[in-house]
């Protein structure tokens, strides 16, 4: 509750700090600042402190799981503002503006992470997302970002329609906006809640870009300004899986048999057209934004399990992806040729960063030692939990695709000749901050328990 | 406390060798690391030898149902007295080569004696996949950043095979950790189960494809010539030398006592692609005209015999395999080292520009005939028990009925290896001398220690196998307990 409430004002402080504020470190130093405070909010939330006694009573309630949630979205917006606050001003003259829409997104992520109704889930999901839209289309005198910005708009108000319209055939089967398991009297499923559940899982797996729902992400991560692309394939990411987890969970667990099988396949053709579209890319960034389709299909894997091994997993993959994909973003945006090529050579002009890069780039690839292997690790065990081998050995022979094009990334750094990054201009704070979020990331590849444990004690 | 450290060692010695910066201290402290090493293990296989189990334990992950548990006994011992004494004779044969960003290469030389080592000592099977993957890491950044011309495709190749392999793998020990009752990864719960002959079935290809790849078995050995070929001669002598016996130990430690009814019931198959293989890739090493490959096909060979005799289900048969285990990779390394030496003063690996090396440097002569009799297995050398206990065990296993035919094709082995392996050497080292190998060559101190060591244990180990034999009884009688084809019963 005190993460959504503080992320609100901050948001709004920086909006207005547009007016008074002129200096661009000033604004970035106030949203670092503003950001700190919203942790420290989250942190009090795990403990159990409210700050503000808000009756929210069957709309939003914080549990730990999505307080931990919280958590770990504001520590990766905490490391992405560290890294790529900088490169924001690159993108146009509205600087402080971009802070605030960012904060508004993190507390459309509060809500998502946070309702106990599938009204605030709706508000929730539109909260995060009109920021988005707009961000992606924040390169105004871009060709390329005036079209991810419409497509992602067109593409995500309709899927927000199916959404609508699903949370209106549940209200019209079960009576309740709440998110309260439902139970067939007769054992028998009324064909509404049926239909209406299918267009909340179609309208989310849209959010999340699960295939086959995924057809506007590589343009919209392309197309939108790196430095946005990179929030918006790992907080924004993340936060709609525990909606959805959140979702299925507790509304609709006890029809698991009307939509278990469906996950699958949505989880199957997730990973398949991921990761064999990724192989043939040519541009880092657009490998990423593939990848970002692959690693959503081992996400959904949660939804598939719906067990607490899927919760302890999906926090850490939460965890893992984002400083991952973070970190290599943080340096892509630097670079001049974002191509494979561009990357020749690089581990000679900048070893440090190059060797931050392998971690990330091992840990998306699920090499174990790295969050990436454990967190695939958890979801796999838990599928195997929930009854099914098929779906894991599906998944892994995906993710032994996945080691192709992760590693050419890391072949180019270090075997080929080169010198790209000579010209690189990277601060020391820059480097530290990519150096912790690769310890980060191997800390939480040996000792998991340091995370999950926060669900439980 | 010694069974940590065997881990520990190597992977901080690797960590530091980092920071150095000098190329000569960094390949100084990389030996130095070695020869501790070396002492551990050789404490270890004492401890062994006493009787004495060693073993850690630490709480890691408990969460999952893992642990962070090492133990040595018979196999274990064997492998790691293995990895810790070939590793000063590897640093010593290549000391006179030149890396660029030596510390860099010496670093990971040792991160992957680090995570060999725990492969072999891992108890718990979650562990024991962490470790798996640890090793191939830092080879694939030794193989890719210091190979030759063809190094980075063929590097990968070898790559995406064994990674497949042993996600695969991971599936099947997930698998096999939810049908223990108290959920958990270690050894002993996994030797416990007793499931059906089904299940065991699946398992028991998940598991093996993985290690067979890292064998290599036929028909999952396409990887192994060219990665050999193109690796730094170091580097491919950890792989030859070491990191297929990962391979075999895998076999040994979660195949066979894990799934003992499928290993018996496909048995034969997997008897079959052993002899396949042996007889191909000896066929295949007989037309060779590089020493590398030659020595890569005869690998395949020694290696496919190993996997026939596991599969025979013998007491002879697995003693066999398992003193073969350290010979072998002594033997190879052995081979490779003369290659080093030719490849790095003729400046070809060719057998058709090569010759008469005889006259010209006759110490390297002498050294080089030994180890090639040791890859044939003549008597007196230290190969020579262990074929035969091999042969003997594929002979008179009782669980196939084609011990037989199997024995005859595997024993074409002994000839063909005869056959390619003086053909090397008469190539090699007898006829006229042309202009490349007209200088000759004198030896140099770090590669005659090297070398005269792996001949030292040639030699002793052939006179006196009794050590190693002694050491790995209590495994093999153990092992044969929980996975033997007499307990097979038709369900």
């Amino acid at each position: 509750m005190n993460a959504l409430l503080f992320s609100a004002i901050s948001g709004v402080l920086m909006m207005f700090s547009g007016i008074s504020v002129k200096r661009n470190a000033t604004v970035r130093g106030l949203a670092i600042v503003l950001l700190l405070v919203v942790l420290a909010g989250t942190i009090l939330d795990l403990q159990g402190v409210r700050l503000l006694h808000i009756n929210t009573e069957g709309m939003l309630g914080f549990s730990r799981f999505s307080s931990l949630f919280m958590l770990v979205a504001v520590v990766s917006t905490l490391a992405y503002f560290l890294l790529s606050a900088r490169d924001m001003e690159a993108v146009g003259n509205h600087y402080s503006e971009y802070f605030a829409l960012i904060f508004f997104i993190l507390t459309g992520v509060a809500m998502t992470a946070g309702f106990q109704s599938l009204l605030i889930l709706f508000l929730g999901i539109e909260v995060l997302s009109i920021p988005l839209y707009i961000l992606a289309g924040a390169e105004k005198n871009n060709l390329k970002s005036n079209e991810a910005a419409l497509k992602y708009f067109l593409m995500g108000s309709f899927s927000t329609g199916l959404l609508l319209m699903g949370i209106a055939l549940v209200y019209g089967a079960t009576g309740t906006f709440a998110t309260v398991p439902f139970t067939p009297a007769d054992g028998k499923v009324p064909v509404l809640l049926t239909t209406g559940m299918m267009m909340l899982l179609f309208g989310l797996s849209f959010k999340v870009s699960a295939a086959p729902f995924h057809f506007w992400t590589p343009d919209v991560y392309d197309g939108s300004p790196t430095v946005f692309t990179s929030f918006m394939a790992t907080v924004v990411k993340a936060a709609g899986f525990i909606a959805f987890m959140r979702l299925f969970n507790d509304a609709f667990s006890n029809i698991a048999p009307q939509w278990k099988l469906l996950v699958a396949v949505i989880v199957a053709v997730t990973l398949f057209v991921g990761n064999i579209t990724a192989v043939f890319q040519q541009s880092v960034k657009r490998m990423l934004a593939y990848s970002s389709i692959a690693q959503a299909g081992f996400m959904m894997m949660a939804v598939y399990a719906l067990n607490s091994d899927a919760q302890d997993g999906l926090i850490l993959y939460a965890a893992a992806y984002s400083f991952a994909t973070i970190g290599i973003f943080a340096v892509l945006i630097r670079m001049k040729d974002q191509s494979f090529e561009g990357f020749n050579g690089f581990a000679r002009q900048q070893p440090l960063l190059a060797a931050t890069l392998v971690v990330f780039l091992l840990s998306l690839a699920g090499i174990p030692l790295t969050a990436g292997f454990l967190s695939k690790l958890y979801m796999l065990r838990a599928t195997m939990q929930a009854g099914s081998l098929a779906l894991p050995l599906f998944a892994v022979l995906m993710a032994a695709i996945s080691v192709y094009y992760y590693f050419r990334l890391l072949q180019a750094m270090y075997f080929r000749e080169g010198n790209s990054g000579a010209t690189l201009q990277v601060t020391g704070g820059f480097k530290v901050t990519l150096v912790l979020l690769a310890a980060a990331t191997i800390l939480l590849g040996v000792f998991p328990e340091l995370l999950t444990q926060w669900l439980y004690f | 406390m010694t069974v940590l450290l065997l881990f520990l060692l190597p992977l901080i010695g690797g960590l530091v060798t980092f920071a150095l910066k000098d190329a000569k201290l960094a390949r100084g402290w990389a030996l130095l690391v070695a020869f501790a090493v070396m002492a551990l293990s050789l404490a270890g296989f004492a401890a062994l030898r006493s009787g004495e189990t060693l073993a850690f334990n630490a709480p890691w992950l408990g969460s999952l149902g893992s642990s962070f548990s090492l133990s040595l006994d018979g196999l274990s011992g064997i492998l790691t007295l293995l990895t810790g004494v070939a590793y000063p004779i590897i640093l010593l044969a290549t000391w006179k080569t030149d890396y660029r960003k030596a510390a860099n290469f010496f670093g990971l030389m040792l991160l992957t004696q680090a995570g060999l080592m725990g492969v072999f000592l891992a108890t718990d099977a979650l562990l024991f996949y962490f470790f798996w993957e640890l090793a191939l890491i830092p080879v694939y950044f030794l193989c890719s950043g210091w190979g030759n011309e063809r190094r980075i495709p063929v590097t990968f190749k070898f790559f995406i095979y064994t990674f497949l392999g042993s996600v695969i793998m991971l599936i099947a020990l997930l698998y096999l950790y939810a049908q223990t009752p108290d959920s958990s990864f270690a050894m002993q719960a996994f030797y416990k189960l007793r499931l059906s002959n089904g299940s065991q079935s699946f398992l028991f290809w998940m598991l093996f494809v993985a290690f067979a790849v890292k064998m290599p078995i036929f028909p999952f050995h396409t990887w192994q010539p060219d990665t050999y070929e193109q690796s730094p001669t170091a580097v491919t002598m950890v792989l030859s030398g070491l990191m297929v016996k990962m391979g075999v130990f895998g076999v040994l430690r979660w195949v066979l006592p894990v799934v003992p009814n499928a290993a018996f019931i496909w048995g034969d198959v997997v008897m079959s692609l052993c002899v396949i293989g042996i007889i191909y890739a000896s066929l295949i090493a007989l037309q060779q005209d590089d020493l590398k490959r030659l020595v890569a096909y005869s690998s395949i060979a020694h290696i496919g015999l190993m996997g026939a005799a596991i599969f025979a289900e013998t007491r002879t048969g697995l003693q066999g395999v398992l003193i073969q285990l350290f010979h072998h990779g002594i033997n190879i390394i052995g081979l490779w080292i003369v290659v080093e030496l030719i490849e790095r003063r003729f400046g070809t690996r060719k057998l058709s520009e090569l010759g008469g090396i005889a006259h010209k440097a006759p110490a390297l002569t002498i050294l080089l005939v030994v180890v090639a009799f040791a890859n044939i297995s003549l008597p007196l050398t230290n190969s020579f028990p262990g074929e035969f206990l091999m042969f003997n065990g594929i002979w008179s296993s009782g669980g196939t009925k084609y011990n037989v035919l199997f024995t005859v094709l595997a024993a074409t082995s002994i000839i063909l290896g005869a056959a390619y392996t003086l053909k090397m050497v008469q190539r090699v080292f007898f006829g006229a001398a042309n202009e490349r190998t007209e200088a000759g060559y004198r030896l140099q101190t770090p590669e005659t220690v090297a070398l005269l060591l792996v001949v030292g244990m040639i030699l002793w180990f052939g006179f006196y196998p009794q050590p190693l034999i002694s050491a790995t009884e209590g495994f093999v009688n153990g092992l044969l307990k929980v996975a033997n084809y007499s307990n097979f019963v038709v369900r």
